[in-house]
This record gives structure tokens, sequence and C-alpha cells, in this order.
């Protein structure tokens, strides 16, 4: 009787410790995660925004000086600027094509039922399955043949294949939380399918589009692999960088990579509750 | 003038037969309820006649032009929404007055229009809101006034006070009749719920499994249903049913002998509505099992020959469980139903 009345508390402690020990496992995971993604950014800021000797001088600084010298030199750097507009061609382009084929495609996902419906929404994931390095060597040679090889378009054709699926998944998300009622509503008050959906539908998911297309630019802006194999005069910024690696000094690689990741990262926090509806977490 | 007629109607989906050959004709300006259980293929024949979906076969007229494969904005329709369809970014005057923008109406036409129609359903002073704004009852208004203001010859509503409270849908069932009377449109309007269709309608079509059992006049349904099913679907509480069995030239329910119709069978069925006995020494006697007192009314379960047997008595009569008790049904009451077809026998 004695030891089970000390043995019934005991168990409790441990069950709490159990609990607790899972917490902090989970508080530990987070933590890990968010400095692995962090301290990299931090680091490439501070040392963008300090002077070029700083850069190279040791002992290394944690806080930046806020000297433009590095942003001053890189932005002077013989072909940054040619590189920098191709960077934005090419997202403009990718970002018009994949919502151009991905919405419609998002609302036939949404409002049709059609045969193989499923099929195609594996399908349209499944592109995301081919490493890229897989089909560069094939795409090139394509490219060479029908003479797409070194052009802002054919860069954006392979970009338009990495954004679509993400296109296509997050605009039928958004169609599909438009009621259909509003759309039946809209014919019965005089409008045919097209002016329903530019009257009615258009307006209430227009956000999300946008988002969805900033989203487009973004993975286009931050493609490397496929712009440095298939272009060579007309490269993006981030295959300028890769090729121009080697040659170029520490400080103008950090503040190359921050011209690259600040755009990218306010774009993605603008719109990020959106592409948590892609995965259908309501969020709104 | 629009009348509806809808002829030999069907609708199949995939796997199942949503509605079996219907017929029915809505007279001009006549208030038609379509009433039924959920599933009953009441409002896919509401869609098809707007034109939302299309029939597998038969023919759809309305106002004397068939109708089959127009769009629903070629019908002359206009239709109000179970979940009121009140378009997100547009404000009140831009909901009402958007099937008049549609028609290129001249803005002050479609804003005098606009205006009359929201004084029609009481909300002239939110014609500047969002429906974000609106509570339900008034997004309800506003979607009667948006098809209102199209003046359509046909209106369909679908189950539009469902999703309204209790007390709110009472006030705005009164108010829409006296709209709707008012503006002399014919309609059709889709309900589960027998009491809106009694107090609304002009003639119920009552509706089960795809067919419709029985249209008439809200008092022909409740007094005269031509089925046993309209006869248990329709009254709360609804009609007793006790077997009857042919005893030289009489029917037996209960031990007590009936006039009946003089068919060829050996057993049919017995029905009488709860409230249509009164206390008597002699009729139909069973066990009291529950008394529920409503006010006005008491409710008296019995068990009778082994089946349930209903009677709603004067609340001022004193009735306990255990209790034995006679009730003598009123004769003109009485309806009679063939078992196997369980249609009504005269």
């Amino acid at each position: 009787m004695t030891t089970a009345e000390i043995a019934a508390p005991a168990k409790k402690v441990r069950a709490t410790d159990h609990r607790s020990a899972s917490r902090w496992l989970m508080a530990a995971t987070i933590v890990i995660l968010c400095l692995w993604v962090l301290v990299p950014i931090y680091l490439i800021l501070v040392n963008t925004l300090s002077s070029p000797d700083q850069v190279t001088s040791w002992p290394r600084q944690f806080f930046p000086s806020f000297d433009l010298g590095s942003l001053t030199f890189f932005a002077n750097y013989q072909g940054v600027a040619y590189a920098l507009l191709n960077s934005v061609i090419v997202a403009l382009m990718t970002m018009i094509f994949s919502i151009g084929l991905g919405a419609p495609a998002g609302y036939a996902l949404a409002r049709f039922d059609f045969p193989g419906k499923n099929i195609f929404r594996v399908i349209v994931l499944m592109t995301r399955a081919f490493p890229l390095p897989l089909l560069a060597l094939p795409l090139a040679i394509m490219f060479i043949q029908i003479g797409l090889d070194d052009t802002r378009f054919g860069l954006a054709l392979v970009h338009t294949m990495l954004a679509m699926p993400f296109a296509i998944l997050i605009t039928a998300s958004l169609f599909m939380g438009i009621p259909y009622e509003l759309e039946e509503a809209a014919w019965t008050l005089g409008c045919n399918r097209l002016t329903a959906f530019v009257k009615v539908v258009l307006p209430l998911v227009m956000p999300g589009i946008a988002a969805s297309a900033v989203f487009a630019f973004v993975i286009s802006w931050n493609e490397v692999f496929a712009a440095a194999v298939l272009t060579i005069q007309n490269r993006t910024l981030t295959a300028f960088l890769l090729t121009s690696l080697n040659e170029s000094p520490l400080y103008l690689k950090f503040a190359g990579g921050a011209v690259l990741v600040i755009p990218a990262l306010f774009f993605l926090f603008a719109v990020r509750k959106y592409l948590f509806a892609m995965w259908g977490i309501a969020n709104r | 003038m629009a009348e509806i007629k809808v002829t030999g109607v069907e609708k199949r989906f995939a796997s199942f037969t949503a509605l079996h050959s219907i017929d029915l004709t809505v007279k001009d300006q006549e208030f038609l309820v379509l009433l039924g259980a959920s599933g009953c293929g009441k409002t896919t024949l509401l869609r098809l006649i707007a034109g939302l979906d299309f029939a597998t076969e038969g023919d759809i007229q309305i106002g004397g032009k068939r109708v089959n494969e127009l769009p629903p904005r070629s019908r002359e329709i206009a239709m109000v929404f179970q979940n009121y369809a009140v378009f997100p970014h547009l404000t009140v005057f831009n909901n009402i007055g958007f099937g008049l923008r549609m028609k290129k109406m001249p803005a002050d036409q479609i804003k005098q229009k606009v205006e009359k129609a929201a004084e029609m359903m009481h909300i002239e002073q939110l014609l500047d809101r969002y429906s974000g704004q609106l509570s339900g009852g008034q997004r309800q208004r506003v979607a009667v006034a948006r098809a209102l203001a199209m003046e359509p010859e046909v209106l369909l509503m679908d189950e539009p006070l469902s999703n309204l409270d209790a007390l709110l849908r009472m006030e705005m069932r009164a108010e829409l009749k006296g709209v709707l009377q008012e503006s002399k449109t014919t309609t059709i309007y889709v309900t589960h719920d027998q009491v809106e269709a009694m107090s609304m309608a002009d003639r119920i079509a009552v509706m089960h499994g795809g067919h419709i059992i029985q249209a008439a006049s809200p008092i022909d349904v409740y007094r005269d249903p031509s089925s046993r099913f309209v006869g248990s679907f329709i009254g709360n509480p609804p009609m007793n049913f006790l077997p009857a069995k042919k005893t030289n030239g009489h029917w037996t329910a209960a031990g007590v002998p009936f006039e009946g119709p003089s068919v060829d069978r050996e057993t049919i069925e017995f029905a009488i509505r709860p409230e249509d006995m009164d206390l008597a020494e002699t009729g139909l006697s069973g066990r009291v099992k529950v008394v529920e007192p409503l006010g006005a009314h008491q409710l008296v379960t019995m068990e009778m020959d082994g089946h349930l047997f209903r009677a709603v008595l004067e609340s001022d009569l004193k009735i306990g469980s255990g209790e034995t008790l006679t009730l003598a049904p009123k004769p003109d009451r009485i309806r009679w139903f063939d078992l196997e077809s369980e249609h009504a026998l005269q």
C-alpha cells in the first residue's frame, strides 16, 4: 500500500518530465532551424554594410559599420547592371507566363470535375520531382537546336516550368475559396461565364493572384542552375555571380548575395499568408 | 406574364436519378412552394428551371418559350440563393444594381430602381455598406432586393430563410409574403420547412425521391393527402395510421368498425390527424404513455393496438399517463390509404 502511494505521484512527475522534455526538444529544434536560416543572412548583411577593408580584415566584425563601400563597388562592377536587368526581365516574363497559364489551370482544378483530375494534380507536383541538373543537358541541346539558347525568353520558359506548379496549386486554392454560388448569382444577373469571372471572381482573388505572381517572380529571381547552363551572354544576376565568384573579391560576393536575398525575402514576407493557403492551411 | 411549364423532365447524374419525369405547371403570378426533405430533388428542379443545371430529358418552358438550352441570363429569371451570394467586393447599392448595370441601363434609372427595391426590403440606410458589415438577416434582404430590382418574369428562391434564426425567420416570412404578393411575380420557392410552405404558398408541390407526390393548395395537401407519405410528412405531429381489416362490409381499426371505401383488399390503412378527435364514450381506445402540455393544447401519445397514436386535446382536460382514453374521430376527417401503393382511397 505504501509503495503504491509513493509510486503514483512519482509516475505523475515522470509524465510531466516527459512533457516538458518534448517541449524543450521542440523549442530547441525551432531555435536551431531559425538560426540555420537567419545567421547566414545576418552575416551577409553585416559584411555587405561594412567597408571592403573590414570584410577582409581579422578579427571579424559582428556589427555592421554601415559603410556603403562594398555596395557602391558592386553597383559599378562590370556587367552587374546588365545581369540585374536580365534577372528582372526574365523574372517578369516568368511571372506573366506562369500566372497566364497557371491561373486558368487552377480555376479548372477548383471548379470542374474532369476525368483524370487527381492524376493531373499529382503530375503538376511531379514536375518538381525531377532534379534540374538531370534536365539541364537535354534542355540545353534542345534549346540550341531551336535557337532558344542564351535568350531571356528561353530561360523564362524553364523558370515558368519551375514556378507553374505553385501558381496552379495556389490559384486553385484561391478559387476554391470563392463560393460557387457567387458565380451562379452573377449568371442569373446577366453575366456569362467570362463576365462573371471578370466582375465577381477576379476582384475577389486579385490579392491572392498578385501574391502568387510575386512568388513566381521570386522563384525565377533565385534560380541559378538553369540560368548558368542555358545562358552565356544574357546571364541573370545569380548566374553572373556564380561564374564570377572565383575571380571576384570577397566583399563583392557579399554585396551580390545581399542584393539577391533581400528583395526575395521582402516579397515572400509580403505574400506569406497566400503561400500557406496553397497547402490548405486557413490563415485568413 | 410568365407561366412555367415543366414536361417530362428527368435529371440523371452519373450513378443516380435525381428527378423522375417531372410534370409541373406554375401559373402566371402563382406562388408555388417545392416542399420536401433534403435530397428529394427540389433544389435540383429549381436549378434546372434557373438554367444552372441542364435536364437530361424533357422540356422546360418559361412564358411559352422553350428554355432548355438557354443560359440563366436569357431566361428572364432572378434567383435568391440559400447562402445569399451577396458579392463581398461590392456595396449594397452596387449589389442590387449589378444586374441592371449588366443590362446597360442608364445610371439614373439604376439609381431609381435600386432605391425602390431597397425601400421594399427596408434597407435604404444600408446602401453604402459592404456585405461583411451586414447581419445574416440584412444580407438576406439585400439578396431579395437584388432579385426584385431585376423585375424578373420568374423569381426563384432556394431555401432563402433557412440560415436565419427562428424569430427572424418568422418575421421575414410574413414580410416576404407581402412583398411578393405586391410584386405579382411568378415565384417558385424551395423549402424543407412545412410551416413556411403552408403559410406562404398558393400551391405546394410535395417532393419525395425525385417525384412530385402531390401538388395542391396548402389546405388540400393537409386535409386530403394523396398518399401516405404526404400525410406523414405534412403536419406536426404527423397523421396517425392504423391497419384496418375487412369484416362484414366494414373496416375494423383497433377493434372499432368504420364505414370505408369499397376496395378489393383484405387490409388497408386508417388515418386521422391528431387534432381531429374528441374524447367520447365509444371509439378508439388506448393507453396513455406520455402527456406533453404545449400551452394551448396538450399532445397525448398513446399505444393503440400495438401502434403509436397521437392526439392533440384541449389543455384543460386532466389526463395522466397509464390512463385509458377513448377517442371518437370526426367522421369527415378520416382518410384511407392503400397499403401497397400508399395512395389515398376514396
